[in-house]
């Protein structure tokens, strides 16, 4: 496996119709790090992101995860290669007719062999890691505020030790005070998991949550990469664009 | 704008129209080819496909209940005042149980299904769609279609023939109070008739009528709640275009199959 980067791109294009969405992207996202994919709204943010988890070919170019060419993959490969991930949506994406509980259980139903003890024991763990209580845990998604909606989300995309844990816009609708707890969980989950190479990757529009969380910082702009720094070299970027959001 | 102009745009305008529905058709043909594909796939999750016989089936079995009750009674009503004029009134028995088996239980029952259960497909998947739920089942390594749209269709190609025969039973039960307890025709004749035309072929041609309204229903359903676009607005478009065709569809193909089970059966 790639000590370096755990997801690569190389030469990746994305083509709707006429319009380039993605335009020659070659670069890496580091193993073991948290990396924010920043840009404004347009930018290919998402469809990056969907790239990485095999939604979408590339018209061009290859995605390689966790060393493996992604874009080759058959479709029941590609089913078995996506437990490598755990991902958290932008509204949390729970399913709304299981209980928090059991949307957490819901993977570990899926695709092990766990009986009811281990995955009670396994479920509570996780809950309890993202702060969420057994009462909330017996609640429905529609009878949770926002932030611990996200929590839920977390802890089921944690729920079969990914490799790779995205994030789309996980803050979006949160108030500042919620948006920071959130990050702040999402820090304490990757420093828990960093031993074994654990990799986050934020899809974010948050600048200052970002320089404050993040270890490396991809900004995009118009489908091309315009710069992949460091968070202290990104700070000091002259590129006029980045300074603009830098001074927002 | 000269008459050419005019001419050439609505040509145009029909001509995106029909290749619109062309589209159409060949994304309804795919998701159909995607559902069966993913139907002999593993893992079976049967109790999904319970869960869904419980929702469309037994769920139902109260409306059904009272659709076929008072459609048998009716039907023997109107039946007698034609039949009394000829001195055949005993012959509204087996009219009108070989009516409820081989249309009334079976279209009757489909298009119950096609309102109640077609929407509630469409609705649904739609707003799992539109919340992001479908995409978090791809992610997790999931087959939406596998997950959400198999059951649903076995679900309904199964309930059905099961409601479709509750409806003959209680449409019986129904015209056999009217003719025999109110319209006092006699009872062993009413019974003996029934006898004398009923054949077992037509119990099956209704059963095999409700299976396949039953599959179209969910074929119908599912694939609008796939299709849905935007927000709440998209899940009510959806929804409704769901039970719209699903009706449509029973009554047209219950045209075609009833003259091809006609010449086997």
């Amino acid at each position: 496996m790639s000590e370096k980067y755990s997801v690569e791109f190389k030469g990746l294009v994305k083509k709707f119709g006429e319009s380039t969405i993605l335009d020659n992207l070659t670069f890496g996202i580091h193993r073991g790090k948290i990396t924010t994919v920043l840009g404004f709204s347009g930018a290919g943010k998402t469809t990056l992101m969907k790239h990485i988890m095999g939604l979408v070919q590339p018209t061009e170019g290859d995605v390689i995860v966790l060393d493996t060419v992604i874009n080759k993959l058959g479709e029941l490969e590609l089913r078995e290669f996506r437990r490598n991930f755990g991902m958290v949506f932008q509204y949390a994406a729970l399913f709304d007719f299981l209980t928090s509980y059991e949307n957490v259980a819901f993977p570990l139903r899926e695709f092990t062999d766990m009986n009811e003890q281990e995955i009670y024991d396994k479920v509570m763990g996780l809950l309890a890691s993202v702060g969420i209580s057994e009462v909330a845990a017996k609640r429905l998604p529609s009878e949770l505020s926002g932030g611990m909606r996200k929590r839920v989300g977390l802890a089921r995309g944690l729920a079969l030790d990914p490799h790779i844990m995205l994030y789309d816009e996980p803050t979006s609708g949160l108030d500042p005070i919620t948006t920071h707890t959130v990050y702040d969980l999402m820090r304490d989950t990757h420093r828990r998991n960093e031993h074994r190479g654990f990799t986050s990757i934020i899809i974010s529009h948050d600048i200052h949550a970002t320089l404050k969380y993040s270890d490396y910082i991809v900004f995009m702009e118009k489908g091309r990469v315009v710069e992949h720094l460091d968070v202290e070299t990104f700070k000091k970027s002259e590129n006029p664009v980045i300074r603009q959001f830098l001074e927002l | 704008m000269d008459v050419k102009a005019i001419a050439v745009s609505k040509v145009e305008g029909l001509g995106e129209k029909v290749l619109g529905y062309i589209n159409g058709l060949g994304d309804f043909t795919n998701f159909t080819m995607k559902t069966v594909f993913w139907t002999f796939k593993p893992p079976y999750r049967v109790h999904l496909l319970f869960d869904q016989m419980v929702f469309m089936g037994n769920k139902s079995v109260f409306i059904i209940f009272l659709t076929s009750g008072f459609t048998g009674a009716v039907f023997a009503m109107q039946i007698y005042l034609g039949m009394k004029a000829i001195n055949a009134d005993s012959f509204i028995g087996p009219i009108v149980t070989i009516a409820l088996s081989k249309e009334l239980a079976p279209v009757l029952s489909g298009l119950v299904v096609a309102g109640r259960c077609g929407a509630a497909m469409a609705a649904q998947i739609g707003s799992m769609k539109v919340t992001e739920q479908i995409d978090a089942l791809e992610v997790m390594g999931i087959n939406s279609y596998q997950y959400l749209a198999v059951p649903r269709i076995l679900g309904a190609m199964l309930s059905l023939p099961l409601l479709s025969g509750i409806f003959l039973l209680i449409g019986y039960g129904g015209s056999w109070l009217v003719g025999v307890k109110v319209l006092q025709i006699d009872e062993i004749l009413y019974t003996q008739k029934i006898s004398d035309f009923m054949r077992l072929g037509m119990v099956a041609e209704g059963l095999i009528k409700a299976a396949v309204f039953g599959y179209l229903i969910g074929i119908i359903g599912t694939y609008h709640g796939f299709n849905v676009t935007g927000g709440a607005e998209g899940v009510g478009k959806g929804t409704n275009m769901a039970v719209v065709w699903g009706m449509i569809t029973v009554l047209v193909v219950d045209f075609f199959l009833t003259s091809f089970l006609a010449k086997i059966l």
